[in-house]
C-alpha cells in the first residue's frame, strides 16, 4: 500500500475532545449503514476544529472503519469542507449569472477591496472569510449574499460592506429572513444534525416568496374547491 | 374555470408561524396522512398515477409510475429519499417551501413512504441553507412528538423514521445517483444505470428519489382527490407548480399556477419588466434549459409546450434578462459554473467544460475569431449525449441556444474588441438615468 500523502497542515493541532468522539459516533448511529454519517461527521469536525484537520479525518476513519485516504477523498470533493481555518463569519457572494448580472460581481469586488483579501481568504483580524459562491436558491432576492449560510437578501455593495463591518465590530446582525447570525462553527454544528433550538426565529417567508400569494389573495384567486366525493377514500376492504 | 394563480403549496406561507405543527394542523394538516394510513398502499400509488403528477425536479417523470417500479417482492428494505439539494441556477422554490411549511413535506414523506412500503426516509438538503435545515429538523422532531412518525404511527402498525441529512456543497448531488453516493458517505459521482435506483438505489436496495415539490404535492392529492389535481394544468402536464421569477422584472418572486401558464401572463402579474427596459432572453427552467427569447412569451409553460419551443420546462426557474445584459457574459458565467461543478468522473464533461470556458472567455474578451463559434458548437457536440450524466448535457444548453439566437452579439464582441456592454447598467442599483 502506498503511504498516505504528507500532512499539509502547519497550525498547532488540538486533539478532539471526548465529547466530539461521542458525537461523531452518535451521527454514524443515525443511519442504517454508518458510513452514511460521513458528511455530517465532517461538518462536526469543522465545528469542533474550525476546519477539516488530520485528527478529524483520522477520527472519522477510525469510527467508520475506513482509511484516512478514503475520508480525505470525500472531504476534498465537497466545497463546504475547508482545509484552511475559516473566520468567525463565512461570507459568500453569489456570482452565478443572475446574481452577478444583478450586482453580485460589484458586491464581490467591493468586499475584496474593503477587506483586503482575495477569493477564499480570511481578513487579517480572522473575522471574515470571503468566497464567491454558486447559486444559493434565492434568485428572487438577487443579488444574494450568505453569511454562515444564512440569507442576506437584496444586497448592494454598500449594504454588504455595512454587514461585514458590523460583524467585525461584534455587533448583532440578523439574516434578512432568518435569525441572528451565529458563528461559522456554531452553524456547522447544526449542519451536523445537532439543532440549536432557533428554528422559531425569523419570518415564515420573505416578501418575494409571498408576491404571487398576495396577488391571489387580492383578486380572490384560489385552487378549485375539492368536491368532497372526489377525495381519495379508503376502499371497503382496507378500512 | 380555473383561476390564473392557484395557491396550494404556497397557500399557508402568509400564516402566522406557518412552519409550526400547531399552525399546520390548524389548517387540517396531517389529515391526509391519517387517511392514507387506512388505505391500501397500492391505492395511494394508483391515486398519484391517476392525478398525472410528474416529477417537479426538472425531468417530469410520472411520480406514480416511479413508485410502481419498486419491486415489492424484493426482500430488501425500501427507501424514500427526498432530493432537497436545490442548486440548479435560477431554481428557488423548494427552499422557501421548506422554510415556510416544512410540515407539508414531512406529511408528503409519510404518505409516500407508506405507499412504497419504506420504513426509512431521508431528506437530503443542500448544506448551504442553514435556517431551512433548522426548520425541517424542527418539523421532523415535532412530527415524532405528535406520533406522526416513529413506531406504530397512530395505531396503524406502520413504522417510519426520517433522517434529515445536510449536504456539503456539490451541485452534482442534485443528480439522483450522485445524491445516493453522497448519502452513502462517498464522493458525489453519478452511477451507471441500469440498475436504476428503483431496483438498486440506496445501499443497493429499492429506492424512490423524488423532488421536494413532488412529495409536497402528495398530501393535496390524497386530501382532495386525483381528479381535483388533474382538473388543473394541461392535457399531459397536470396540476399546479411553483413558478419562480427572477432578474429584471418589477416584482420577482414565487407564483403558483396551473402548468400551462405563459411567461407573458406571469410578467404581467409581476408588474412588467423593470421600468424602461424590455425582455431580451430568459431560461424556462434553470440554466440547463436552452435560452428562449421574447418570441416565446406565449409558449404554454408545460412539459410539451416548452419542449416544442426547443427547450425544457425544467424547474420553472424563469430567469429574466433585459437588453442591458450581455448574453456572452451570462453564458460564460454559467459555463464556469458547470466547469466548477463537473464531478470529474467522465472525460467529455470534465475536459469539455474546461475547453468551453477557454473558448468563451476569449470571445467575451473580443479575441478569437468567428470560427470559434463553430468550434464551440463542435465542443458542445462532443459533450451532449456523450457524458455520464445530464450535467454535461446541461452545460451545452446555454451555449448552443445563445449562438442560435444571438450570433450577432458574439460577433459584436470581435468587432468591438471586447464586451460592448456596461455591466453597471444591468445591476439593480443602476440609476435609471444611467441606463435609460
Amino acid at each position: 500500500m502506498s503511504p498516505l500523502p504528507p500532512d499539509r497542515f502547519t497550525e498547532d493541532e488540538t486533539g478532539l475532545t471526548e465529547q466530539t468522539w461521542r458525537e461523531l459516533r452518535q451521527i454514524a448511529a443515525r443511519y442504517p449503514q454508518a458510513r452514511s454519517g460521513l458528511l455530517p461527521m465532517l461538518h462536526l469536525v469543522q465545528s469542533a476544529e474550525g476546519r477539516i484537520t488530520p485528527e478529524g479525518i483520522e477520527a472519522c476513519a477510525e469510527i467508520l472503519g475506513l482509511s484516512a485516504a478514503e475520508v480525505n477523498g470525500v472531504a476534498t470533493f465537497y466545497t463546504m469542507f475547508k482545509r484552511k481555518p475559516v473566520g468567525d463569519y463565512h461570507v459568500g457572494v453569489c456570482t452565478n449569472t443572475l446574481c452577478a448580472v444583478m450586482g453580485g460581481d460589484a458586491i464581490f469586488a467591493r468586499l475584496k477591496e474593503h477587506l483586503g483579501v482575495g477569493n477564499d481568504e480570511t481578513s487579517e483580524d480572522g473575522k471574515i472569510t470571503l468566497e464567491h459562491i454558486e447559486c444559493n436558491a434565492a434568485c428572487d432576492y438577487a443579488p444574494v449574499m450568505m453569511v454562515n449560510w444564512e440569507f442576506m437578501d437584496n444586497q448592494t455593495p454598500e449594504s454588504a460592506v455595512q454587514v461585514v463591518d458590523e460583524l467585525r465590530a461584534g455587533k448583532e446582525v440578523h439574516s434578512t429572513r432568518g435569525p441572528r447570525l451565529c458563528t461559522w462553527r456554531e452553524a456547522e454544528r447544526v449542519l451536523a444534525g445537532f439543532p440549536d433550538d432557533r428554528a422559531d426565529e425569523g419570518p415564515a417567508a420573505g416578501p418575494a416568496s409571498l408576491v404571487g400569494l398576495g396577488i391571489a389573495r387580492e383578486r380572490g384567486w384560489t385552487a378549485p374547491e375539492a368536491g368532497a366525493s372526489k377525495a381519495v377514500q379508503p376502499t371497503e376492504e382496507t378500512k | 374555470m380555473t383561476h390564473i394563480l392557484t395557491p396550494v403549496l404556497t397557500d399557508n406561507w402568509d400564516q402566522d408561524r406557518s412552519w409550526t405543527l400547531a399552525a399546520y394542523e390548524d389548517r387540517g394538516g396531517y389529515s391526509a396522512a391519517r387517511n392514507a394510513l387506512t388505505m391500501a398502499p397500492d391505492d395511494i400509488i394508483s391515486a398519484v398515477k391517476d392525478s398525472g403528477l410528474r416529477g417537479r425536479g426538472g425531468a417530469g417523470f410520472p411520480t406514480g409510475m416511479k413508485w410502481g417500479f419498486i419491486p415489492q417482492d424484493n426482500p430488501k428494505p425500501k427507501y424514500l429519499v427526498v432530493n432537497a439539494d436545490e442548486s440548479e441556477p435560477g431554481t428557488c422554490k423548494d427552499i422557501p417551501l421548506m422554510m415556510a411549511s416544512p410540515h407539508t413535506l414531512v406529511e408528503g414523506v409519510i404518505i409516500s413512504s407508506y405507499a412504497i412500503r419504506a420504513n426509512h426516509a431521508f431528506i437530503y438538503i443542500r448544506g448551504e441553507v442553514l435556517h431551512v435545515i433548522r426548520r425541517v429538523q424542527r418539523a421532523v422532531q415535532e412530527a415524532y412528538l405528535a406520533g406522526h412518525l416513529g413506531k406504530n404511527i397512530h395505531g396503524s402498525g406502520y413504522d417510519l423514521d426520517i433522517v434529515v441529512h445536510a449536504g456539503a456543497g456539490a451541485y452534482i448531488c442534485g443528480e439522483e445517483t450522485a445524491l445516493l453516493e453522497g448519502l452513502e458517505g462517498r464522493r458525489g459521482q453519478p452511477r451507471l444505470r441500469p440498475p436504476f435506483p428503483a431496483v438498486a438505489g440506496l445501499y443497493a436496495s429499492p429506492t424512490v428519489i423524488n423532488n421536494v415539490e413532488s412529495i409536497a404535492s402528495v398530501p393535496s392529492i390524497i386530501g382532495n382527490g386525483a381528479d381535483w389535481f388533474a382538473s388543473m394544468g394541461t392535457e399531459k402536464s397536470k396540476g399546479f407548480g411553483i413558478f419562480s421569477l427572477s432578474g429584471h422584472v418589477t416584482r420577482p418572486g414565487q407564483y403558483e399556477a396551473p402548468l400551462g401558464i405563459t411567461l407573458r401572463q406571469l410578467i404581467e402579474l409581476a408588474g412588467g419588466m423593470r421600468e424602461g427596459h424590455e425582455l431580451k432572453f430568459w431560461t424556462p427552467g434553470g440554466s440547463s434549459t436552452p435560452l428562449l427569447t421574447p418570441e416565446h412569451l406565449d409558449v404554454p409553460l408545460d412539459f410539451e409546450g416548452v419542449g416544442a419551443a426547443g427547450s425544457m420546462l425544467g424547474t420553472r426557474a424563469l430567469q429574466l434578462f433585459d437588453e442591458t445584459t450581455c448574453v456572452v457574459r451570462a453564458v460564460l458565467r454559467w459555463t464556469e459554473f458547470y466547469k466548477h461543478e463537473s464531478c470529474g468522473k467522465c472525460t467529455p464533461c470534465r475536459e469539455g467544460t474546461w475547453w468551453l470556458v477557454q473558448t468563451l472567455a476569449r470571445l467575451e474578451d473580443g479575441e478569437g475569431s468567428e470560427a470559434d463559434l463553430d468550434m464551440l458548437l463542435d465542443q458542445c457536440d462532443n459533450i451532449l449525449g456523450r457524458s455520464f450524466c445530464a450535467l454535461g448535457d446541461g452545460a451545452t444548453s446555454p451555449i448552443s441556444s445563445s449562438i442560435k439566437y444571438f450570433r450577432d452579439e458574439y460577433l459584436a464582441h470581435l468587432e468591438h474588441g471586447g464586451c460592448p456592454f456596461d455591466p453597471a447598467a444591468s445591476t439593480v442599483f443602476a440609476t435609471t438615468g444611467a441606463t435609460a
